[in-house]
């Protein structure tokens, strides 16, 4: 499928096909405790200029597409802050075990 | 390295077609659907250090960003006729058509 | 509706935590502390902005051609968050906002996303048959609008300022916020009164 060259990233999602017929669902439930506590480490990570939205995003968009698209929401977050944190040397790798 | 805006509200500009989520690791926030894709500039938003770089901690320096519309029939061949998407553009993916 | 994070999830977040600490680089109360201060945001500071720029014709301007000053003169702190920039709906056209790429929302004024903003079906369908999604929720607008999909890809935030509904007249401003809701500033609802 990556052969062809116009193939979009992962989750460079607007428009595709995948989720034409998908209802939107009315999910208004706000983030759970894992959600909320995964917001604020990466926003307490950010104000210690720790990491940056744009390095969180490229670590999101790193994700395998299986995986992108079966984590949830936070948890996709999660990834990429701890790989982050390893990849800059903060944590130690087994952190990622 | 000026930092007025090259594009001016009005101007017609083509998005470059380029894909270099296809040549390895990258972020960019141009979506795919808009590529190789011509609109007018609705005006200048400003200058931000170019998320591109900032994703990878590299010095990033400030590119003008623009709010570019799009009729929406002719990128997904569907929907009404007068209908528009709006997008946020950096500079540099952007020539004139 | 979105899952339950996996125990795995959990425990790499308490795992990442606790090495984060060991190394002095944060503290849980640190973490609590943000938290609430999240907490705090909500819709209800855009509804409060939505009705004075409905009722002020001098707020409105500012609102349109700087949320950020608008947010402020509303007494939320901006330090640190991105440009707000926000949206006019007039009888011609008609502003959904989505962000395709990942879910970029105006949260200073909104607070959290809601679970279906952050949703793959609305990041990929908003910006293609945007009316038909309108249509699924309740939303039908004549051909005669021009729906225009703002797709959030970079350093702004945006909002929508809706229009004013018919049958308001002589409203004061807090009766008309409790009329303007979260979605009808995301662009996917349309107030009403009564």
């Amino acid at each position: 499928m990556p052969d062809d060259p116009r193939t979009p990233a992962t989750h460079d999602i607007g428009g595709l096909a995948r989720f034409h017929c998908t209802p939107v669902e009315h999910d208004e439930a706000p983030p759970d405790g894992f959600g909320k506590r995964v917001d604020a480490l990466r926003q307490v990570l950010a104000q210690k200029k720790l990491m940056t939205v744009d390095e969180l995003r490229r670590g999101i968009e790193s994700i395998p597409e299986g995986e992108y698209f079966d984590l949830g929401y936070y948890e996709r977050w999660l990834r990429s802050i701890a790989a982050l944190m390893v990849e800059k040397g903060h944590v130690g790798p087994e952190v990622l075990r | 390295m000026s930092d007025a805006p090259r594009f001016a509200p009005g101007a017609t500009v083509r998005v470059k077609d380029d894909w270099p989520e296809r040549r390895g690791p990258c972020h960019i926030r141009t979506p795919h659907y808009i590529r190789g894709r011509t609109g007018q500039v609705v005006r200048p938003l400003g200058a931000f250090p170019n998320p591109e770089d900032l994703a990878f901690a590299r010095p990033a320096p400030k590119r003008t960003l623009y709010h570019v519309l799009f009729a929406q029939e002719p990128i997904w061949h569907e929907g009404r006729a007068g209908d528009t998407v709006m997008v946020e553009v950096f500079e540099h993916w952007l020539e004139e058509a | 509706m979105a899952a339950p994070p996996r125990p795995e999830s959990l425990a790499l977040l308490d795992r990442l935590v606790a090495a984060l600490e060991a190394k002095g680089i944060v503290t849980e109360a640190e973490i609590a502390d943000r938290q609430s201060n999240t907490d705090k945001a909500s819709p209800e500071t855009g509804a409060r902005m939505v009705a004075r720029a409905w009722t002020d014709p001098t707020y409105r301007a500012l609102l349109l051609s700087d949320g950020r000053a608008a947010a402020e003169a509303m007494g939320v702190s901006m330090a640190g968050a991105p440009p707000l920039g926000v949206l006019e709906n007039t009888p011609a056209r008609h502003h959904l906002v989505v962000c395709t790429l990942c879910s970029c929302y105006p949260r200073a004024v909104l607070g959290y996303p809601p679970g279906w903003y952050k949703s793959f079906a609305y990041r990929s369908r908003a910006v293609r048959e945007p009316r038909v999604v309108l249509a699924e929720w309740g939303v039908s607008l004549p051909d005669s609008v021009e729906v225009r999909v703002v797709d959030s890809t970079a350093d702004y935030r945006w909002m929508v300022l809706p229009m004013r509904p018919a049958g308001t007249d002589g409203w004061d401003e807090a009766r008309l916020a409790a009329l303007v809701t979260r979605d009808a500033m995301v662009g996917v609802a349309v107030p009403r009164a009564g």
